[in-house]
């Protein structure tokens, strides 16, 4: 924790109630928000900057001087397309800054600092720009990330969707660890952080044609805190990570194969909110395969387990956390799952994309 | 959604075990029987219920995956439709990765065909009222249990009076595909788990003369594990006392007349129809189609497809899988040349096919 450089907390009171750029002007993003000119700086100067206020961002330069940080760093790099943009839990801001910060955390490390690039399509609402810029600095405090650069293109009508996001981060690898899929030891436990597939099925419970009322939300949140909690302790955990896309078989899947040990899952373990699993169940979609964005898989000697779970039990995050599975040295590369029933099959990559069953 | 916690009695570890137990005690020699539906094949793929039941009892795999006899000839008018100016075509998901004879749906999508993938057939209709300038086809794709929302969409769009809408059908009926594998000189079926979704909206009744002609035990079956191991248990003890007949074991869902009212919509805007079954060929009276009185809602009606032939991939065996004649992993395609990524048959594909249950629980 005393190596975190402080972050000078945002004047966000100021811009709660509306939208700095005069919707009177500018009710939609034109080309010329992109163009470099009057419009760009006005866009930087009243929304990005004072929204997103900080020393190393606001000097304005073409890109940021960084202090020195001691030790490993690591880097990484995320795009954000979602469809909608604004969905239940969340929106396509707080994904972007979340996003990046959990692959920050599953390198061990603690976030520092990222770069946000948009590229807007012209007709995009001011207000729409606005919201999603305000989750990107509640989400970037929540982590104590700082945005240090970025760079706003627009595209025209029709050649993008309303809005995508990169974001890109630098994070300070916590000394003594060593984490990574070839890490995976027989004998370890797999602790996941609570249910699965909250965030996949939120998604498509908004999307055209798959409706169904649900009061899911998306489980989209920053998991830093709580892995620099573990790690501080527990230099010892040798996985870590979040099982987006594809979720958590495709997730278990590659760390199987690329440390060559086999693994074996409890379906009794692993949590599944009663509305996920009631659209799993109508949808023929198997809730091990559907997206994640606020859960964690933690790869991590036995012995150690009970500690760790009190640590994440502890945490907002890491309530449900459980014991879902282990790591074996039997069927190296193979996933196996003892069903509810008691018998036992493989778990699979997945092919494709998820499609819903018609009877 | 709070009812599902009633799906954890028919997931139940002990009830399971006390049921194939009791298969194993019932047995004398070994039987062969077959699940009609799909969906039981993913189930007992899914739940290794293969390794739980007795050596003695050899489980085939049905033709109940609707995408999969779905005719190559269907599939590629659907293509030549999607690829129509001003048109959608709208299907279920499952129905658009399968591959016709020179493309799939998706593919077609990806190069600009406008291919939609809805839920339910009257999303399908309200897509038609909001888009009045554009014609919307909807491949209707099923057993009887997807029949009666189609059929209700057509009436909607009666009522609606629109002109912009058709309905593309491929609907397959049971029965009488039941009754063509009965009648095949390779058949080794001593008993069959009907399919529980399709009863509970067609009843049993028309199973009772195919019962009493074959000589067969038809056991009305559902999809959890506890289900299907009781379907099994059922069949196991006609056949061990030499008795034919139909029973219903998933009378929590299907009563004997199955559902009256869906009944009777399908009766009003469908008739049946000989079909073509992919991979097995002509089946006499085995599907539906559009009553004259909605004929105009007929694709095939509304567009000029009558040209449009086309022919099954040589190398898939997808015949021999659905008549249960062969299992998945005896193609010699099968994991090799054909996996989900690139599948030559549809049984590769779909969500209720033999072969895609095989691949994805690691047979």
């Amino acid at each position: 924790m005393e190596n975190r450089l402080t972050v000078k907390p945002g004047p966000t009171q100021r811009f709660e109630s509306s939208c700095p750029i005069p919707i009177s002007d500018y009710e939609h993003i034109l080309l010329a928000h992109g163009g470099g000119g009057k419009l760009t700086r006005q866009l930087i100067d009243k929304m990005f900057y004072p929204l997103l206020d900080n020393e190393l961002l606001t000097r304005g330069h073409d890109g940021a001087y960084l202090p020195a940080i001691e030790g490993k760093l690591a880097f990484t790099t995320d795009s954000f397309v979602v469809d909608p943009i604004f969905f239940p839990g969340g929106n396509i801001g707080d994904l972007a800054v979340n996003g990046t910060v959990n692959d920050l955390a599953c390198c061990g490390a603690i976030p520092k600092y990222i770069s946000l690039a948009f590229i807007l399509e012209e007709g995009l609402p001011m207000k729409d720009l606005w919201e999603i810029v305000k989750s990107i600095k509640k989400a970037a405090d929540q982590s104590g990330v700082m945005v240090v650069t970025g760079d706003t293109k627009v595209v025209g009508r029709g050649k993008g969707d309303r809005i995508f996001i990169n974001t890109s981060g630098i994070g300070q690898v916590m000394e003594g660890t060593n984490i990574g899929p070839e890490q995976c030891t027989p004998g370890d436990v797999i602790i996941m952080n609570g249910s699965v597939a909250d965030h996949g099925i939120a998604i498509m419970s908004t999307r055209e044609g798959m409706s169904f009322d649900t009061e899911l939300e998306s489980d989209t949140a920053p998991l830093s805190g709580m892995v620099e909690q573990v790690l501080l302790r527990y230099k010892s955990v040798h996985v870590l990570r979040d099982p987006t896309r594809g979720g958590v078989a495709s997730a278990l899947n590659e760390i199987s194969q690329a440390s060559e040990t086999g693994m074996i899952l409890y379906e009794d373990k692993i949590k599944i909110n009663e509305s996920v699993r009631g659209a799993c169940e109508i949808m023929g979609f198997d809730p091990l395969y559907i997206a994640n964005e606020g859960k964690i898989l933690m790869i991590l000697p036995e012995e150690d387990a009970p500690g760790v779970l009190d640590i994440l039990k502890s945490h907002p995050q890491g309530k449900e956390a459980d014991i879902i599975g282990r790591v074996t040295g039997e069927h190296p590369g193979v996933v196996k799952l003892i069903t509810s029933i008691g018998s036992s099959r493989i778990v699979d990559m997945i092919t494709g994309e998820q499609l819903p069953r018609i009877c | 959604m709070a009812g599902l916690k009633h799906i954890d009695e028919y997931r139940d570890r002990r009830l399971v075990g006390n049921l194939t137990k009791k298969i194993g005690s019932e047995l004398t020699r070994p039987w062969t029987i077959m699940e009609i539906c799909g969906g039981q094949t993913h189930a007992i793929m899914k739940y290794s219920l293969l390794d739980l039941l007795p050596l003695e009892i050899t489980m085939i795999h049905g033709p109940g995956c609707p995408v999969c006899v779905t005719s190559v000839e269907l599939i590629e008018k659907a293509i030549v439709l999607a690829r129509q100016e001003n048109t959608i075509l709208a299907s279920f998901g499952d129905m658009l990765r399968v591959p016709g004879s020179t493309s799939d749906l998706l593919s077609t999508k990806a190069k600009g065909g406008n291919v939609r993938m809805v839920y339910s057939p009257l999303d399908a209709v309200r897509m038609a009222m909001e888009h009045p300038v554009k014609r919307v086809v909807f491949f209707a794709v099923g057993f009887e249990t997807t029949a009666p929302a189609v059929a209700l969409a057509v009436k909607q769009a009666a009522i609606r009076k629109l002109e912009n809408f058709s309905v593309l059908v491929a609907h397959v009926l049971v029965p009488p595909a039941m009754k063509a594998l009965l009648a095949a000189p390779e058949n080794r079926i001593d008993g069959f788990l009907a399919a529980g979704h399709v009863c509970t909206v067609m009843g049993y009744e028309e199973y009772l003369p195919m019962a009493e002609e074959y000589k067969i035990p038809i056991v009305v079956t559902g999809f959890e594990p506890v289900d299907i191991l009781l379907g099994i248990l059922r069949t196991v003890q006609m056949l061990e006392k030499g008795r034919h007949g139909v029973e219903n074991a998933y009378s929590r869902c299907v009563k004997k007349e199955g559902n009256a009212p869906a009944r009777e919509l399908l009766g009003e805007v469908f008739e049946t129809c000989d079909r073509t079954w992919r991979g097995i060929g002509h089946i006499p009276g085995s599907g539906y189609r559009l009553r004259d009185k909605y004929r105009r809602f007929d694709a095939e009606h509304v567009f000029d497809l009558g040209g449009i032939k086309a022919e099954e991939p040589v190398q898939c065996i997808s015949g021999e899988i659905l008549t249960g004649i062969k299992k998945p992993t005896e193609c010699p395609a099968y994991g090799k040349l054909c996996n989900p990524e690139k599948p030559l048959g549809a049984p590769m594909v779909s969500s209720e096919g033999a072969c895609a249950a095989y691949y994805k629980y690691g047979k």
